[in-house]
């Protein structure tokens, strides 16, 4: 059952995307309400698919990649709604929406069978230190979009080449101040998740912190965002060089998330 | 009230910037205060409604006569007597539509189509006011009442449709726009003209009417620079404090005479620290550039030069002609409903004479059989009445629905003037009079190409 509805929400989010993209085109403003209901309609049905596997499973569904990527997208859907009902960033639907769908593929790739949990897993830090990490990811994500819509309109304006995207996509000034805006928030959560998996380690293992792959590429990422708000509050640093810095940041973010679990394998390590 | 008569056309006498030159365009204009629009309705007796637009790039009658031929020479009669020129002068340089042709410039030029910069959004409130003052002066009626109505919301329809007004199509425009796709809102943004000349007074005065915080003028003469930065209501200071001024500032409009770069990299990029890295964004619209090309080149900071601002110009009204296409299209769908709706107006007094002669019969018969039949009970009597009245409906629902349909079609005077013969319509005499139907057919035949086009 929940799988069916995931699939529902699967393409739904696509047909949302397609809106997006036929409004970047046309600038029919009425197909991006149209895209932004569908979206919610979406985000809707995946709650549902989500409360399914956690009654099914008994435990907050947050620990198989499946699991992980699918909260993933949802929360990126989530931040991408609430943001854009405060903030109606022009075009931000067509850089957002392919990303939820990316993460729902990635979702859908891995097997989503429902395992007992192992011990080690067993408490309640889990849904938290997951969730709240998790929740900073999909921010972070948000600020990368902006980031690279930011590029691309820079790169127009410097050039002089102001047609196509350059008349669809909103003024410098705003996706700079909007990118902050979600590293701000992203930012406290990333910690926030870095703290409670601490608590959580030393509850768990008996050490805060344990120099295993993923924490040491966790406070690579951490430094790499703190340095950018850094130099963002005090030097005033924005713009291009701010943007590149999200980027490079959000890289090593996915390295974190996905690529050590792949390829440093240590106790973080997703069931599949 | 405007003068009645029930079978008008609509014809349209003008000049515009593309047939006349302004000396005679001045010469044929009437200035609110002196010949309001009742001055000339009073000097064109054959015409029944009046709507006179007169703006910098055109003159023109709108009206609405019974007698097309007549109105023509009364108004070039008028013009000649205001104008001093002469008759063939004036004709020379006037355009004259009747019928469609008319209607579909009249939405024309409220959408903007017909103006010198295509899309300008002036000529809708000229026209608008032109209306306003005819018919404030009784001199606007049914028709013309409904023809610009429906030009005005043509002209919004194209608006919202098309992007034909979109795009920035003079050098300041341009500069607004894009300070607004690098700044966003201009609200409490601080911009600086550096020297003073006219295109940077204007992009200034547009910068304001958009919201700008804070204007500084900057002139190798101090006295310019307060003259000026006093009409456009900024500071003003020196080009020796430029440097300072800069930190603060975030848009750049250079205009100065110098001979060489006023303006060099170095500095520019000396200041993006203390200036905490805020975007700067420069229009240099002097010829010799006054700022270093480099200066694109720094971070955060952006740099427009006149020929870039031209090209961007340049693309926008190429856009527009594009847009121009769509609305024609728009156009032609909007004077095809009006013509069907002009056309529906001299079938409706047949169709009421036709049901008013039908109902007075039925009635008159119906009295003078029932004096006959007086045995008949208060029922029977209903049921004869009601028989009455579904014959004389039965008899003419068709030729009714007929008329309805027809009329768009082809030989609509023949067939309105022969039902009035046929029927003996009185009183419609002036409505569907024979010379009428010789005119109207022999125009046809002048209009056949236009009208297979319309329909």
């Amino acid at each position: 059952m929940d799988r069916f509805v995931f699939q529902l929400t699967f393409f739904t989010y696509i047909a949302a995307t397609a809106g997006y993209f036929v409004n970047l085109i046309t600038l029919r403003r009425e197909v991006e309400k149209i895209a932004t209901c569908i979206l919610a309609g979406g985000l809707c049905l995946h709650t549902i698919s989500i409360i399914l596997r956690w009654t099914y499973g008994r435990h907050a569904p947050l620990v198989s990649f499946y699991d992980v990527f699918s909260f993933l997208a949802w929360s990126l859907c989530a931040a991408f709604l609430l943001f854009q009902a405060g903030h109606k960033l022009k075009a931000l639907g067509a850089f957002v929406s392919p990303v939820i769908t990316l993460f729902m593929i990635l979702s859908l790739m891995h097997p989503n069978r429902i395992l007992p949990l192992p011990p080690a897993l067993q408490s309640f830090w889990l849904p938290v230190h997951a969730s709240i990490s998790i929740i900073a990811y999909a921010l972070l994500t948000l600020s990368f979009c902006i980031s690279i819509m930011y590029l691309i309109q820079e790169h127009h304006i410097k050039k002089k080449q102001l047609g196509g995207l350059f008349k669809r996509l909103p003024s410098l000034q705003v996706l700079d101040t909007m990118a902050e805006k979600c590293l701000k928030i992203g930012f406290p959560l990333l910690t926030l998740g870095i703290i409670t998996g601490s608590i959580w380690a030393e509850q768990a293992w008996g050490a805060y912190w344990s120099w295993d792959p993923k924490e040491t590429w966790s406070l690579i990422t951490w430094l790499l965002y703190a340095a950018l708000l850094h130099q963002r509050l005090t030097v005033g640093w924005r713009g291009r060089k701010s943007a590149y810095m999200t980027i490079i940041g959000y890289l090593t973010l996915l390295f974190t998330f996905i690529g050590v679990t792949y390829l440093l394998p240590g106790a973080h390590s997703y069931a599949t | 009230m405007p003068r009645r008569d029930a079978s008008k056309d609509i014809i349209l006498f003008g000049v515009n910037y593309k047939t006349a030159p302004v000396e005679v365009r001045e010469r044929l204009a009437l200035t609110r205060e002196n010949r309001p629009v009742r001055f000339v309705f009073e000097r064109l007796p054959s015409c029944q409604e009046l709507v006179f637009l007169s703006t910098c790039n055109r003159v023109e009658v709108i009206a609405a006569s019974s007698n097309a031929r007549k109105t023509r020479e009364e108004i070039l009669e008028f013009w000649k007597g205001i104008s001093d020129m002469g008759l063939n002068a004036i004709e020379g340089c006037c355009y004259d539509y009747s019928g469609v042709s008319a209607i579909r410039h009249v939405f024309r030029v409220a959408s903007s189509l017909d103006s010198m910069v295509v899309g300008e959004p002036q000529i809708l409130g000229q026209m608008k006011d032109a209306y306003r003052l005819s018919l404030e002066e009784g001199c606007s009626g049914q028709l013309l009442n409904k023809l610009m109505h429906k030009a005005f919301s043509v002209a919004k329809k194209i608006r919202t449709e098309t992007r034909i007004a979109s795009q920035a199509v003079s050098i300041s425009y341009a500069a607004v726009a894009l300070a607004k796709k690098i700044f966003g809102e201009l609200g409490g943004k601080k911009a600086m003209l550096i020297g003073a000349g006219e295109m940077a007074e204007i992009a200034a005065q547009h910068l304001k009417t958009n919201g700008i915080g804070e204007l500084v003028v900057a002139n190798r003469t101090l006295e310019r620079a307060v003259e000026l930065s006093r009409t456009l209501g900024g500071k003003a200071i020196s080009l020796e404090e430029l440097d300072d001024a800069l930190i603060g500032t975030d848009i750049v409009i250079s205009s100065t005479g110098a001979p060489g770069v006023i303006i060099e990299k170095d500095r520019i990029k000396k200041i993006m620290r203390p200036r905490r890295h805020r975007l700067l964004f420069f229009i240099d619209i002097a010829v010799p550039r006054d700022i270093d090309p480099g200066v694109n080149d720094i971070d955060n900071v952006y740099l427009f030069d006149i020929d870039e601002l031209k090209e961007v110009v340049e693309e926008n009204k190429q856009e527009r002609q594009k847009e121009a296409i769509k609305a024609e299209r728009i156009i032609e769908a909007e004077v095809i409903k009006f013509q069907s709706w002009l056309k529906s107006l001299d079938v409706v007094p047949v169709i009421k004479g036709l049901q008013e002669k039908a109902e007075s019969i039925r009635r008159r018969e119906l009295e003078r059989t029932m004096k006959s039949l007086r045995h008949l009970d208060e029922k029977d009597v209903l049921a004869v009445e009601r028989l009455t009245r579904s014959l004389v409906g039965k008899l003419l629902h068709d030729p009714i629905i007929y008329l309805k349909k027809g009329a768009d079609m082809e030989d609509r005077e023949e067939v309105l003037y022969m039902i009035s013969r046929l029927f003996a319509l009185n009183g419609l005499g002036q409505t569907v009079s024979l010379e009428d139907y010789i005119e109207n057919k022999a125009r046809r035949g002048k209009r056949a190409v236009s009208s297979k086009g319309d329909c």
